[in-house]
């Protein structure tokens, strides 16, 4: 599985200025004097803007607009520590701790430019459309003639004659149209040296005066190609994930947190979303997608389940241990641990091991003393699962 | 017969770390013909009983090898696959998880303009039971036969071909294509060997959600497959919202849900399980209809 990398809309704007992508004049702020500061030496009027990464922040009441450093001020008093829910949030939104203070941009027109990896192509496809400042997605379904899409050979990389095609379908002329073409040009370059698997300007705009600037920004950065970033801030903000699954992730263990009651440790992630299937399948929920991935020790097995256990959701716990590489008596060992550890795991837990070392597996869990419910077939381990989750038996 | 990995498949070993060794090992315990490996600087040498070379070109001069398998960590594993198809070999299988997909752009273009098949990266690789494997997969849990595996997991390959072996259903080989955005062997590649392999007389085919492979190897199926296929996408209950934001959405023209990819399948003749647990069972009544 790819894991994305996302940063917030001021560290894209840093990368974007770096690259020569131009963005307008703005500074981070973690409290009302600071915005006020801000836009008092920046000069009004400004954009106050909640950095959270969810899209949909406009909607939310995220973005505001602020004509003096006083407006500014008490604009961010309420942005700040707001719980800001969007489309992307979940209801529970997501705590603001800073905003972008920005100075605001006469704006004459929108446009659209984003750059991202097709993996049916396998190349990088620029995508582009006259019409910004609203979902791309929706443009694509109303009239998917205004987006144009680009391919680049990844042997010559992107022409400039592929930014100058861009440049006249955005309809742009004149010194507009020449800042286009190096801001594309700019943007693909940012892309390829920084390894994003996601680099999108919604919208990219035409100022009244003429000048052409990105008034938001999104990169996603791709986390396997780290190595080669080793210079590269630490972009990853906790307050934007799950605390269990931040837990999980020092672990290297893979954890998605759902909302159902039948909690599941599985090796491997295709043999994970199976189980979580079958659990629906036999009339249950599953509590959550965990993947103990391909070399799971004891010990990594010991704190998955005490992720597993830690969820109140969670009625049962099913483990689905198919081995490879991954012995079942190692897994066993681990489970046999971390319930010894806690003194009692509090639910019922149904095992499955097959493959390699399964039947020694099965016998370190049996001569343990502890309870578990075994079973050998996949769908006998998920009936039991759901039905003693249901608390059958 | 079977595909890609038959009789006369000659392999190198990419990467004799410790991972290369352990696997290299139970490689050779089922017979699998390995004929060298390669380990940059320590060319001359013994491994594991296998002859070192510094470059896979001295490998192929030396051996006659044809295939090679790569358990090269990732940030060099790009390379190690390009060297390989710069040796013409006609299969790679790269184990390697964790590669970034810029990295594997480049190999992809390489690839297109060779003749080499390319299985993974981040896969469990290939096996040809009775004949040897080149991955990381237990053998026991699979038998000679002529029922053709793909799929794009790892460990649920391994539940797939346990109920089939159970089932009573052979396999002529099995392939896990990988799980990544860009691969070497796609859905429709596997299949269009599989139609035309004399050896195998159907196709289970087990999907994931995200991309459009699996829809694209329906419109293959449809309009060339003569077999019967059964198939399973995972990922029914998988949360929304874990996607590539909206540019990738753009790219997917939305698709890439089990219900759209159940749906095309569905639409191309496909016999497509709902429950993960019911694949061999349905395979062997499929076989069972094709000899009465």
């Amino acid at each position: 599985m790819v894991i994305c990398l996302k940063v917030h809309e001021y560290q894209a704007k840093e990368i974007f200025k770096k690259y020569g992508v131009p963005v307008p004049d703005g500074a981070l702020s973690r409290t009302p004097a600071e915005a006020k500061e801000t836009a008092r030496r920046i000069g009004a009027p400004v954009v106050v803007k909640a950095q959270v990464h969810a899209g949909g922040r406009g909607k939310g009441g995220g973005i505001k607009l602020a004509a003096t450093p006083d407006d500014a001020e008490s604009v961010a008093r309420k942005i700040l520590g707001m719980r800001l829910v969007t489309h992307q949030t979940g209801p529970e939104g997501t705590l603001v701790k800073s905003v972008l203070v920005e100075r605001a941009s006469d704006v004459e027109r929108e446009m659209y430019l984003g750059m991202v990896i097709d993996r049916e192509r396998s190349q990088v496809a620029v995508i582009s459309s006259p019409e910004g400042g609203v979902e791309i997605e929706s443009v694509a379904l109303k009239s998917p003639e205004k987006v144009h899409k680009a391919w680049v050979d990844p042997l010559v990389g992107l022409m400039p004659y592929q930014a100058r095609q861009i440049c006249f379908g955005l309809g742009l002329a004149g010194q507009p149209f020449k800042d286009g073409v190096n801001c594309i040009l700019n943007l693909y370059r940012l892309f390829v040296s920084e390894d994003a698997t996601l680099a999108e300007i919604n919208p990219l705009a035409v100022t009244r005066d003429g000048k052409l600037i990105a008034i938001d920004a999104k990169i996603n950065l791709d986390d396997d190609a780290a190595f080669r970033h080793n210079d590269r801030p630490d972009y990853r903000d906790p307050n934007e994930e799950d605390p269990l699954e931040v837990e999980a992730k020092t672990h290297n263990l893979s954890y998605i947190k759902l909302s159902g009651t039948v909690g599941c440790m599985v090796n491997g992630a295709g043999l994970a979303m199976a189980t979580m299937d079958l659990i629906k399948h036999c009339g249950g929920e599953p509590a959550n997608f965990l993947d103990v991935g391909g070399a799971a020790s004891s010990d990594a097995v010991e704190k998955a389940f005490k992720i597993l256990t830690s969820d109140k959701d969670v009625r049962c716990v099913l483990i689905n241990i198919f081995g490879g590489i991954v012995r079942c008596d190692r897994v066993a060992t681990g489970v046999v641990e971390a319930i010894g550890k806690a003194g009692d795991a509090g639910m019922p837990i149904v095992v499955r091991l097959e493959g390699t070392n399964a039947k020694e597996g099965i016998d370190i869990l049996r001569g343990s003393g502890l309870n578990f419910h075994t079973a050998t077939g996949f769908h006998e381990a998920a009936q039991k699962a759901v039905d003693l989750s249901r608390g059958g038996a | 017969m079977a595909i890609l990995l038959t009789k006369g498949t000659k392999t190198i070993v990419q990467g004799m770390g410790k991972e290369g060794q352990f696997h290299a090992e139970r490689m050779l315990q089922c017979g699998t013909k390995l004929v060298g490996c390669v380990s940059p600087g320590k060319g001359g040498s013994d491994i594991l009983g296998l002859r070192a070379f510094n470059t896979v070109a001295d490998a192929v001069n030396a051996t006659g090898a044809n295939a090679s398998i790569i358990f090269v960590p990732a940030p060099f594993a790009a390379d190690a696959a390009i060297e390989a198809i710069d040796a013409s070999l006609s299969l790679v299988v790269l184990i390697t998880e964790g590669i970034p997909p810029m990295d594997m752009v480049k190999v992809k273009d390489k690839l297109n303009r060779s003749k080499t098949h390319l299985i993974g990266p981040n896969c469990p690789g290939i096996i040809t039971p009775g004949i040897g494997k080149l991955g990381i997969m237990p053998v026991e849990i699979f038998a000679p036969g002529r029922c053709g595996v793909i799929s794009r997991s790892g460990t649920l390959t391994y539940e797939v071909s346990a109920q089939l072996t159970k089932a009573g259903v052979g396999q002529s080989t099995c392939m896990g294509i990988g799980g990544d955005p860009i691969i070497g062997t796609t859905h429709r590649d596997a299949m269009r060997l599989f139609n035309d392999d004399p050896d195998t007389d159907m196709v289970v085919m087990i999907g994931e959600i995200g991309g459009t492979d699996e829809e694209v190897a329906a419109r293959y199926i449809k309009e060339r497959m003569k077999k019967p296929v059964v198939a399973f996408i995972a990922g029914s209950t998988a949360p929304k919202g874990k996607r590539m934001g909206h540019a990738g959405a753009i790219i997917a023209e939305g698709k890439g849900t089990a219900a759209e990819k159940k749906e095309a399948l569905r639409g191309a003749g496909v016999t497509v399980c709902d429950s993960p647990a019911e694949i061999g069972a349905t395979a062997r009544k499929v076989l069972d209809g094709l000899s009465g």
